[in-house]
């Protein structure tokens, strides 16, 4: 009796957590091409991310829940990535926004990196050069999809 | 190699003219970190929410006034020039699109100028091309100073003028897609012409926005323009002289706001410029509010030529007519064999463009966009070097930032307007 009390009880805790955590997903204010431009403009009224509540991006990653890597990723900057990442505190969930950041795009070359998976781990792949805004929210709301349900990794944002 | 190169094309070393590389390269020693009792350096960016992009500037400061600013660049070096070398010329203007990705249609503009040239067809691009062109470069002109304006604002503290900013970009894009088919990196022009007519319905959009721009450029005024806290930390703020304007090559507002009339647009027209009526916005005091100022003045003069190029906009062709460099119309490939072949032969390998060296320009938002184009005869550019204005504009931060606050640095960048896929390339 107690066992199954506590049980039903964990459950609807865990429930009601991830529910929260999903309406609140912050992203990290880190615009690096083209596709920060899509980015910059979904928190204005025509996309307007405060719907679904992740409107306030945050300049530090210390208080972010969500990189958005909107663009390509050169090999100089490829590290600092990989540091933001591990500065953002757990949980914490990546958008690969972009054909750039996702595989390298049109760039096959020395100075880019091939797909921001080799760095950081993803969840959401965006395809796109650049996405619409509409393609990103769509993104974010897989991710809140994922964080009530519990799965994780490698989801493409087919529109 | 062709006789049509410059002499030191594919010679040992560097150009003679260019003397010593290593002593234009070696750049002064400065730490990243470190501290001492009266000077503190710190790291600006690349992840800032102002530095708009990836820009890292080391600052060494005293207290709260900044001794020294050094921009470090190349965080987004993508190697768009090296990548621009194995496309066929039509190709390459996608990877030129993702320069500056806030007015990509001005790079598509340079570059096709420069290809046209050097092909010898300039005269020969159809009226209506030409002047579709300036329209949408114009467009383009509008929303890529919707977005300065805004990440600008933001960057002082107000939010607002970001909301009116990206709706007035909203309301062009529109337009922008319905015509070529993407909101950003359109690559909508073409070597001889544009890649396909405007759409059913785009004049009468046109002019609903044209209708709608004054009020919204007077609601922008109205939240800036004599906000006391925005003239206080613009007014007086990274002043730059003629004279050091033109020492450091910048062009654009920059240039202008300190009282040098150079634009392109008026002292070598193209594309049908020569036609249209339009001042060019100058100020005089150098300083960041009179660089907002022409800013938001060029905005309401590209509206003019819209407007104006709407009303001449003459029917006709969209691309030149040679079948060498244009591919044949659609319908004409299942009936014809000679355009099946040319077809074929476009797709498959290009066209050639004979081989020479040109300079091709055009007044792009944040100044003259240039490409340098070395072709060796064949199907792809040898080199492709860019004259990005941002990277010319941003050099002047060195010198205006010293002596200054820290926060002041923000409003610097903000009003030089950098965008750091030209910058880096």
């Amino acid at each position: 009796m107690e066992m199954s009390a506590n049980n039903l009880f964990l459950a609807k805790i865990d429930e009601a957590a991830r529910w929260a955590q999903s309406s609140s997903v912050w992203p990290l204010t880190m615009g690096l091409a083209c596709c920060a431009i899509e980015m910059m403009v979904i928190p204005a009224p025509q996309y307007d991310i405060s719907r679904i509540g992740s409107e306030v991006f945050r300049s530090s990653p210390r208080q972010a829940d969500l990189m958005i890597v909107s663009g390509r990723v050169s090999n100089k900057m490829a590290p600092i990535v990989r540091r933001l990442y591990d500065q953002m505190a757990e949980p914490k969930w990546v958008i690969s926004m972009g054909a750039c950041a996702s595989s390298g795009g049109v760039f096959d070359n020395y100075a880019i990196l091939q797909g921001i998976d080799q760095v950081v781990p993803v969840d959401v792949y965006v395809p796109g050069c650049p996405p619409t805004p509409d393609g990103l929210v769509y993104a974010i709301n897989l991710i809140q999809q994922q964080i009530r349900t519990g799965g994780r990794g490698g989801i493409f944002a087919r529109a | 190699m062709s006789d049509h190169l410059p002499d030191w094309i594919g010679t040992e070393g560097n150009p003679p003219n260019f003397g010593d590389p290593t002593a234009v390269l070696e750049p002064e020693p400065y730490e990243v970190v470190s501290r001492s009792d009266d000077e503190m350096v710190l790291s600006m960016g690349p992840q800032h929410p102002s530095t708009h992009g990836v820009l890292q500037v080391v600052l060494s400061i005293d207290g709260e006034t900044v001794k020294r600013a050094e921009p470090e660049i190349g965080y987004l070096h993508t190697g768009i020039e090296k990548s621009a070398e194995n496309l066929f010329w039509n190709q390459s203007l996608t990877v030129i699109d993702r320069m500056d990705y806030l007015a990509p249609l001005t790079n598509n503009f340079a570059f096709c100028r420069g290809v046209e040239k050097l092909l010898g067809i300039t005269d020969q691009v159809p009226r209506r091309a030409q002047q579709i062109r300036v329209m949408m470069a114009e467009m383009t002109r509008i929303t890529s100073h919707c977005i300065w304006l805004g990440t600008h604002a933001i960057d002082l503290g107000a939010i607002s003028p970001f909301f009116f900013t990206v709706d007035l970009r909203e309301n062009i894009l529109d337009l922008i897609e319905a015509a070529s088919g993407a909101r950003m990196n359109m690559t909508y022009f073409r070597v001889g012409g544009v890649n396909g007519d405007l759409p059913e319905g785009f004049l009468e959009r046109l002019d609903e926005v044209i209708a709608k721009f004054p009020r919204r450029m007077r609601d922008l005024r109205d939240l800036l323009q004599k906000n006391p806290i925005w003239t206080d930390r613009e007014i007086g703020v990274g002043v730059i002289s003629a004279e050091d304007a033109v020492a450091w090559g910048l062009t654009g507002p920059a240039l202008r706001a300190s009282g040098v009339a150079y634009d392109l647009r008026k002292i070598e027209p193209y594309s049908t410029y020569e036609e249209y009526e339009f001042d060019v916005p100058t100020r005089t005091e150098g300083d960041c509010y009179a660089r907002f100022l022409v800013r938001l003045d060029e905005m309401e003069e590209s509206m003019r030529i819209i407007e104006q190029v709407r009303k001449r906009l003459e029917p006709g062709p969209i691309m030149i007519n040679e079948p060498a460099v244009a591919l044949p119309p659609k319908p004409s490939i299942g009936l014809s064999m000679e355009s099946l072949i040319y077809h074929f032969k476009l797709v498959s390998e290009g066209f050639r463009v004979p081989a020479g060296d040109v300079y091709g320009a055009v007044e792009g938002p944040r100044g003259e966009i240039g490409y340098y184009i070395v072709s060796n005869g064949e199907n792809r550019p040898w080199r492709v070097r860019t004259r990005p204005p941002s990277f010319y504009n941003l050099q002047a931060l060195r010198k205006i930032a010293a002596g200054n606050l820290i926060a002041d640095v923000v409003v610097m960048i903000g009003s030089l307007d950098p965008v750091f896929g030209e910058v880096d390339r």
